[in-house]
């Protein structure tokens, strides 16, 4: 079955005597039991629910993975996969990672003994140089968030094989209908829910793929007894969101794609970062990968102040962090998304504070296109604005 | 006519209000039956949900939006909308025009609910204007007409019968649902009402029922929402904000739904099983002409009629796997049903055949799969009912 069709036609409601078209709900805390010795498939919501187990099956399925867990946010997600290192195990991950992850590996993780570092893995072999032979995980994003620099996943999968290590790729900025890393020979998939698979902006969520029993088994274990799993409703909804998820991201891309060539024109702009576009230097890695560029992208100005000004001015892009949904939003990573990510940390990234990132939705594109134009400022007063910090 | 590009921006943005209480990108779901009076008599709008809801509000100035006109209100479903809108335009002694080929809920609720109440009806072959002059009387007070009309996708001429009920003082309702305001737009051709079942294309998940009624005439509005709270039948808040959810999309999934019917339809009329394709998409069917004046595109609904007879038609259905046998259209999943066994099998004989059911008849809500699956499956369906050898499927020039 092609891609388009296993996102509509899947078991909403395995072994449902009444087959409706949509997953009930299951919003339940327990299930009573047969039997006092020995229990059914469920027995309490945080071990496991229906709705939830149809959700987790999709998402793995469509992943290419064996199995799906979905946790209650995306951070709780990255957690449950970095639950399986011990004290003095170590993660070397890119260096250019969204703002919540670093301040997990870096403010989080140490505290349990977890050693985090941070390389360039666009540079195969000065990244190679940084593993240890602690080096448990190896930890990207694909396109980068906000720079969309693109990382080689399958030199990274044989480079992690090579150091029996897993490859870790956080792909919600491509969903599994543009990339899937497992296919790709990465061993996890990591998604915020949140993004591309929900699309509506309604639900906080994230996903962990695997495609070993054993590594599984601990996710699972760890699921349960942390107890970060998705809440029902929720599970719903995501559910609901992947339906249209083809048709959401063809529309947002074609979008994307239109208006990172009219940024690329615009002389109010400096850069435009976007692999869809034939002058990135990714492009071609980006498409041997991914079947798209996918709808996020970055640009900057000529200030920091007029950075600010396109966002406060553009009218259809709501400033929010977050991105994958049908709305068009605007932020300055500098100041929103990556507030967490620590100075000198920043500073190696090269995150220039003019940096604007816009997450492109399914509006007409020549609304978008015109909102930008008459948002982004002929002259600007050179004023440093107070850059909210915004802790996500 | 709007065009499909203003749609895209108007679905998500169209009525969209931020929420001023703290800045939510999506509209809150006041799931609350009451609100507090700011002091004795002074509210802010809103006083019980049964009358109005600001989720729901914002549901109906999206709805609004799309439709093009000033009001909007939505109800619990399709069916409560027109009950409402009939209570509300019609006394005993009343007479109303109806198409032949409406749905089987609305004649059901005429039958069995406005005929015994006093109100008189008349159902003409609307695709020909002139049949519904013929139908008004002295008592008519209104025309309501379904286009296209289900199952045989017979059409209506909309600006040819809003040209016969204005010249007689006649209001015109229109059930818009296999279309919707996206791809045909009743008020701009001369209907006063519009009517959906936003359980369909509107949500387009399968996930809610509701339906909806939109207006430019003020005071029909003002009258339909105090008929609305005195029924009991406003929408609930939380399925009128999954509808919400649903309606941002509308514009992309209604386009894949339009692509991939005029596929399936297209390769339905080549295959040798087939006798009749029913597809306002397709250049052989018999109001084309109609249906390129009238709306944008084919929408996402097929009939046709397989040579065989009545147990050939059922064997196909109980052969398909990938198509679900279910009632409802304009979800994202293929539904696939036999209206002569199931929602006809109540209408006698004589009158399917005169509205155009034939016992071969299946009728398709063509979903959001990707179109080769949907044609493989109904063609492994057509050879295990035996209408078709797999040498002839294979020989089959695609």
């Amino acid at each position: 079955m092609k891609f388009a069709s296993r996102l509509v036609q899947h078991q909403v409601a395995p072994g449902d005597r009444y087959r409706p078209t949509s997953t009930p709900i299951y919003q339940t805390a327990t299930f009573e039991q047969e039997h006092a010795d020995h229990f059914g498939e469920y027995d309490y919501s945080r071990s496991g629910n229906p709705t939830r187990k149809v959700l987790e099956e999709l998402i793995a399925k469509l992943e290419g993975g064996t199995h799906g867990y979905v946790f209650s946010s995306g951070m709780a997600a990255i957690t449950a996969v970095a639950r399986t290192l011990r004290s003095g195990d170590e993660i070397l991950a890119d260096s250019d990672l969204y703002g919540g992850t670093c301040r997990l590996f870096t403010r989080v993780l140490e505290r349990s003994g977890i050693v985090a570092r941070y390389a360039d893995a666009g540079d195969l072999e000065s990244f190679a140089r940084k593993i240890t032979p602690r080096t448990r995980i190896i930890y990207v994003e694909s396109p980068t968030n906000p720079l969309l620099r693109v990382l080689n996943l399958r030199a990274l999968a044989r480079l992690a094989y090579a150091h029996k290590a897993l490859l870790v790729v956080d792909n919600s900025l491509m969903s599994p209908y543009l990339q899937r890393p497992l296919e790709l020979g990465a061993d996890v998939v990591l998604h915020s829910a949140t993004k591309f698979l929900c699309g509506h902006a309604d639900v906080t969520g994230g996903a962990v793929v695997v495609k070993d029993a054993k590594l599984a088994e601990d996710i699972y274990f760890l699921q349960n007894a942390e107890g970060n799993a998705l809440a029902p409703f929720d599970c719903f909804l995501l559910q609901r969101g992947i339906k249209t998820l083809k048709l959401r991201v063809d529309e947002q891309q074609r979008n994307a794609q239109a208006l990172a060539e009219f940024l690329a024109a615009d002389p109010r702009v400096s850069r435009v970062f976007y692999p869809g576009l034939d002058s990135h230097s990714g492009h071609a890695l980006q498409l041997s990968q991914a079947s798209g560029a996918g709808s996020v992208l970055s640009f900057t100005t000529h200030s920091v102040a007029a950075a600010k000004a396109v966002a406060e001015r553009a009218r259809m892009f709501q400033i929010c962090v977050s991105f994958g949904s049908i709305h068009s939003t605007i932020s300055l990573p500098g100041c929103m998304s990556h507030a967490s990510v620590p100075p000198e940390i920043a500073a190696a990234r090269e995150l220039p504070p003019e940096l604007v990132r816009i997450s492109v939705g399914i509006e007409d594109v020549g609304d978008l296109m015109a909102d930008l134009k008459q948002a982004l400022p002929h002259e600007v007063q050179v004023v440093v604005p107070a850059c909210m910090r915004l802790e996500n | 006519m709007a065009s499909p590009q203003d749609f895209s921006t108007l679905a998500i943005h169209g009525g969209r209000a931020l929420d001023a209480h703290a800045g939510s990108l999506l509209f809150p779901l006041y799931q609350t039956g009451t609100f507090v009076h700011d002091a004795v008599g002074v509210d802010k709008g809103f006083s019980y949900s049964r009358v109005s809801n600001p989720t729901v509000d914002a549901l109906e100035k999206a709805i609004a939006a799309l439709e093009g006109t000033a009001h909007a209100l939505c109800f619990r479903t399709g069916l409560a909308a027109e009950t409402a809108l009939f209570f509300t335009l019609l006394r005993p002694g009343d007479h109303v025009v109806l198409s032949e080929v409406l749905y089987g809920g609305t004649i059901r609720l005429f039958r069995q609910i406005l005929e015994p109440f006093g109100v008189r009806a008349s159902f003409a072959d609307s695709s020909c204007a002139a049949n519904v002059e013929a139908a008004i009387t002295t008592e008519t007070k209104l025309v309501f007409i379904e286009t296209p009309a289900n199952p045989v996708l017979r059409l209506t001429d909309i600006a040819a019968v809003a040209e016969i009920t204005r010249r007689h003082g006649v209001l015109l309702a229109v059930d818009n649902t296999f279309l919707t305001p996206l791809l045909q737009r009743p008020l701009e051709l001369g209907a006063d009402i519009s009517v959906l079942s936003t359980t369909k294309y509107i949500d387009g998940h399968n996930a809610t029922v509701g339906g909806s009624v939109a207006t430019n005439d003020d005071a029909l509005a003002e009258r339909l929402g105090l008929i609305r709270k005195t029924l009991g039948s406003i929408q609930a808040p939380f399925e009128a904000w999954l509808t919400l959810q649903g309606l941002r999309t509308l514009p992309v999934r209604l386009a894949a739904h339009c692509q991939n019917a005029q596929t399936v339809a297209e390769w339905l009329e080549l295959h040798p099983a087939v006798a009749r394709v029913y597809y306002p998409g397709l250049d052989t069917f018999p109001q084309s002409e109609l249906a390129r004046r009238q709306q944008s595109a084919g929408g996402g609904m097929i009939s046709f009629e397989l040579d065989e007879p009545y147990t050939t038609a059922i064997e196909v259905l109980n052969s398909v796997q990938l198509c679900s046998r279910a009632e409802s259209l304009g979800g994202v999943e293929t539904l696939i049903t036999h209206p002569a066994s199931t929602t006809h099998v109540d209408v006698p004989i004589e009158t399917r055949q005169h509205l155009g059911i034939s016992d071969g008849l299946i009728r398709l809500s063509v979903g959001l799969e990707s179109p080769a699956d949907i044609i493989a499956d109904l063609e492994q369906a057509f050879i295990a009912a035996g209408c078709t050898t797999a040498q002839e499927a294979a020989n089959e020039v695609r």
